[in-house]
């Protein structure tokens, strides 16, 4: 996976996010604000430009632009936390022109650290870390046992799927949901929503590119 | 809904043009989002600088200005502003007394600033944070992301921007910052959610006889749903959950404050009710605002916020102020 391969990732998950906006904005209208698609479209498609404007010859490269640019332009508690995690994952990933599938679980490995510790979630609270955390377990035991890509893929987005849906019956700890207490619980975490959608877009990427 | 808007995407950037053409003691940084007070930075002064999501006019922008803030930042409707934003706003109002951070407790408003702190830190910018929790009605537990910060964020504002334009250090500013913070309390009620321009319909839905207790300011649902009521009723219900968190004793600074959508007449009839409250507890009302301080785009609804003062506060409370919000004194 090089460069390239990372750009077209970005890229995907500015598509499905602008898709995706209006859903995303409608689950935190539920138990937030209602603003998560409309802050993630808007910062993706910062992103997108970014990238389009700048040098980014390695995977490392494209992504920490990425984090960077969604500090920048998303602002927040997603700003910094999507941020974050890409900033994270990108120092993994050093300045390799490629990168294989053990740096990439390291990577996510990074992400999930950056975002736990920033905001100070664990699992079972109701964030985006439910989504996370099952998802990138999966992808590194996965890598580790040797899986093609192909598997391991599917397995961090079936893990980050099963982990969005599980949010649904947590009552939130964390962030604006955790004002609402016990009416938080029946509804799916925006932020848990979105993460899935992001990892599903590096699975499509890696699918359109093996055929 | 109808809003007199352009577009969505230009809600907050024709807002901030208009403030900038309505007010010359204002310098607006359009394209960064930032407020900044006419010939900042002011040497020697400790200098204050707050910020959050827009939608809450005129908070915190309208509170820029002699007395009060030197910077406010505007992010998006209902949205943290950037670190980016924050550190410029901290660089352009600091005169080598150091900078005061006033953080509303969310999530990302703390996040963000924190971030720009470090940068302010790294460039050698002394800051300081004072973090804002009154709102009584969520739990500051384990299991909630802590007390929203809504009505002390102007008495915090004020009384902190005073003692700043008397030339005081940074370590007094941010004591008696904290120190407004600890004896305040809020309490907030809406009859209507608001709707996001860019999201184009309302946060949440309310039926026909129902209202909202204990919401934030961002139109987020609040903790409980009740059925609506006589004013006096609700204004029992709000002042009984700040009484049970802080004794209404002494000199009080107390502000009845409309989210955006309610009529400067029901408010008054809401203050006619919190003053009989208090003054059936035997409550001495010394200072008090009513109006829209910290608003929710069109929510219907209001605040209250109770300050328990000190003389020092008082005095602090009444000193000249002239921003586009609050003005007294000059």
């Amino acid at each position: 996976m090089d460069a390239e391969f990372f750009r077209a990732w970005i890229t995907e998950i500015a598509e499905v996010v602008e898709a995706q906006r209006d859903h995303l904005t409608q689950l935190d209208a539920a138990i937030g604000d209602a603003d998560h698609g409309i802050n993630l479209a808007r910062g993706f498609s910062a992103v997108r430009a970014a990238l389009t404007d700048a040098d980014t010859p390695t995977p490392g490269s494209v992504l920490m632009l990425t984090g960077s640019t969604l500090i920048s332009k998303v602002g927040g508690a997603s700003g910094p936390l999507y941020g974050t995690a890409f900033r994270r994952a990108a120092k993994a990933l050093g300045d390799k022109p490629e990168v294989d599938l053990a740096a990439l679980a390291d990577a996510l490995e990074a992400a999930l650290a950056g975002v736990k510790q920033l905001g100070a979630a664990s699992e079972g609270e109701k964030t985006m870390v439910d989504a996370l955390a099952p998802a990138v377990a999966a992808f590194s035991r996965a890598a580790a046992s040797g899986a093609a890509a192909a598997d391991a893929l599917d397995g961090l987005t079936s893990a980050a799927d099963a982990g969005a849906h599980d949010t649904i019956s947590m009552q939130a700890l964390k962030g604006r949901a955790s004002y609402l207490g016990p009416r938080s619980v029946g509804h799916e975490d925006p932020g848990a929503a979105s993460t899935a959608l992001i990892l599903h877009a590096l699975r499509d990427v890696a699918a359109r590119q093996a055929t | 809904m109808k809003k007199l808007i352009n577009s969505p995407d230009t809600v907050v950037t024709d807002a901030l043009a208009g403030m900038a053409a309505a007010h010359p003691s204002l310098s607006v940084d359009v394209e960064n989002k930032v407020i900044t007070r006419a010939g900042a930075p002011a040497a020697g002064k400790v200098g204050l600088v707050s910020g959050g999501g827009s939608g809450h006019e005129p908070l915190h922008g309208g509170f820029v200005g002699y007395g009060m803030l030197d910077a406010a930042c505007a992010g998006e409707i209902f949205t943290s502003p950037v670190p980016d934003q924050v550190l410029i706003a901290t660089k352009a109002v600091h005169g080598g007394a150091g900078v005061l951070h006033v953080v509303k407790n969310y999530t990302g408003d703390v996040l963000n600033f924190r971030m720009a702190a470090e940068l302010a830190d790294d460039e050698g910018i002394e800051v300081a944070a004072v973090v804002v929790n009154d709102d009584v009605a969520v739990q500051d537990s384990l299991y909630t992301a802590g007390r929203r910060g809504t009505g002390a964020t102007v008495f915090v504002e004020k009384i902190a921007g005073a003692l700043a334009e008397r030339g005081a250090s940074l370590a007094e500013v941010a004591a008696v910052a904290g120190e407004v913070n600890e004896r305040t309390r809020s309490f907030g009620v809406a009859l209507t959610a608001c709707t996001v321009p860019a999201a184009g319909k309302p946060t949440f839905a309310l039926a026909e006889q129902e209202i909202e207790l204990g919401i934030g300011i961002h139109g987020e649902p609040g903790r409980t749903r009740a059925p609506l009521q006589p004013v006096r009723d609700i204004v029992a219900t709000a002042l009984d959950a700040i009484e049970a968190d802080m004794p209404l004793a002494g000199d009080l600074l107390v502000m009845v404050n409309g989210m955006g959508g309610t009529p400067l007449i029901e408010l008054y009839g809401a203050w006619n009710e919190v003053s009989r409250y208090l003054a059936g507890r035997g409550a001495r009302i010394a200072r008090n605002l009513v109006g829209n301080y910290i608003t929710s785009l069109e929510m219907q609804g209001f605040s209250v916020t109770v300050c328990r003062l000190t003389g020092m506060l008082a005095e602090l409370w009444d000193a000249p102020v002239e921003t586009p919000g609050l003005r007294w004194g000059r």
